[in-house]
């Protein structure tokens, strides 16, 4: 792969990685448990798609071939998409949706925190405006966890559930191939070793407040940087790639 | 060829209201960044407030058709992501007019501090600084809910950006 292959790739996952966490995020909408929560999740899933629209145009013009981002959004194969597997996973209960909603936004927080400083122009202005909107979706989280965690018996259960569910999918984030480790040497992609301490550290803090263990490292599940899925990921693509699929070149 | 002047298409614009908030114009809320004046025409900058502003293809319209009745044409719009909005780029004009409105203005801004801390937000109505914080999201992205213990009226906060 050249520089400019894998700064597509890696464009193309920044996009992905928004792209189907506000596919999910959007699933609660009208189906949250109060209203005030129904607008926040939206406005998070907007604030993704906003950004992955960014991404894909980019990842288009730096692949040079004419894609737009609808292009890349609507026409890609499965195996095309390179998001982490953690944000195709189903939202499963409120407790499951928050919790990693904990671990994407914190992510994403450090992660575009040191994206600021990418040499890629156009990366660190993406970078720039999406710490300043992750940074809600953090507390947000950050809240809920607290409440839920350090809350009644059962909401304490299920929540604990769903950390140690989704713990297997959150190395996957931290790491790094031959392509990235050529874009970090370039001073283009983000050092994941220095986001993987922060991230740890402020998970760490923040479930012990909410009375909860933090996992041990066992099985770690990966594949989406190789374009390999979790059985989720072709539902949601049938479903929001239909329209382009059934009735190609449609515009409103 | 060039028959408007940077100021005289600035001025055309400051008549286009923010899609969400009528009473401020993209001017003022800092969505206007520049206006490039060239053979090719006139090149209008904007910049979106959030990445995900639905208002974006409105207000692109919305200036089109605004310089094409005062005869300023060929135009293009350009959508700029950098340097990322702030609300730092609010004029206190439009601090006031979003006050009148009923929407407390942001305190300051780039603050990193206020999503987590807690600020003080003062009721737009009574002024009084006893309110509580019932959402972080109110009917759009960049607000959020209130509501005053004092004048007992919900109120929205414009966030800090």
């Amino acid at each position: 792969m050249n520089q400019q292959q894998a700064l597509y790739k890696y464009c193309v996952g920044l996009g992905d990685d928004a792209l189907i966490q506000s596919y999910r995020l959007s699933e609660w909408c009208r189906n949250a448990p109060i209203l005030e929560e129904d607008l926040a999740l939206t406005n998070f899933a907007l604030d993704m798609t906003g950004r992955a629209q960014v991404l894909l145009s980019y990842a288009g013009k730096v692949e040079g071939a004419g894609r737009t981002d609808d292009d890349l959004a609507y026409r890609r194969a499965e195996r095309q998409f390179y998001n982490h597997l953690i944000m195709e996973l189903p939202n499963g209960d409120f407790a499951f949706t928050m919790a990693r909603l904990l671990f994407t936004a914190t992510y994403e927080y450090y992660f575009f925190t040191e994206l600021k400083n990418s040499a890629d122009h156009d990366l660190a202005a993406v970078a720039a405006k999406t710490v300043k909107e992750v940074k809600y979706h953090m507390a947000h989280a950050t809240d809920w966890v607290l409440r839920l965690g350090d809350g009644t018996e059962e909401s304490h259960n299920r929540m604990q559930k769903a950390v140690n569910e989704l713990w297997m999918y959150t190395h996957e984030l931290f790491a790094t191939d031959p392509d990235v480790a050529m874009l970090r040497d370039g001073n283009i992609a983000v050092d994941l070793a220095v986001v993987k301490s922060a991230w740890l550290q402020f998970i760490s803090r923040t479930l012990t407040e909410a009375t909860l263990a933090v996992p041990a490292d066992g099985y770690q599940q990966t594949g989406g940087a190789a374009g390999i899925h979790t059985e989720h990921m072709g539902h949601i693509l049938s479903e929001m790639q239909y329209l382009q699929r059934a009735y190609p070149d449609a515009t409103w | 060829m060039s028959v408007y002047s940077k100021e005289d298409v600035l001025r055309i614009l400051s008549v286009i209201p923010d899609p969400e908030i009528p009473v401020v114009n993209i001017s003022e809320m800092g969505m206007l960044r520049d206006v490039l004046i060239s053979d090719q025409g006139y090149e209008i900058i904007i910049t979106p407030t959030y990445s995900g502003c639905p208002a974006m293809g409105l207000i692109e319209h919305d200036i089109r058709m605004t310089l094409e009745a005062s005869g300023v044409f060929p135009v293009t719009v350009k959508l700029v992501q950098d340097p990322a909005w702030t609300t730092d780029w609010m004029s206190d004009e439009a601090k006031d007019k979003l006050t009148k409105y009923g929407i407390a203005p942001p305190l300051h801004s780039s603050c990193s501090n206020d999503v987590f801390g807690q600020n003080v937000i003062a009721c737009p109505r009574c002024k009084s600084t006893s309110t509580i914080l019932l959402s972080r999201f109110g009917s759009t992205a960049c607000k959020s809910l209130y509501k005053c213990n004092n004048c007992k009226e919900p109120f929205e906060y414009f966030k800090c950006h």
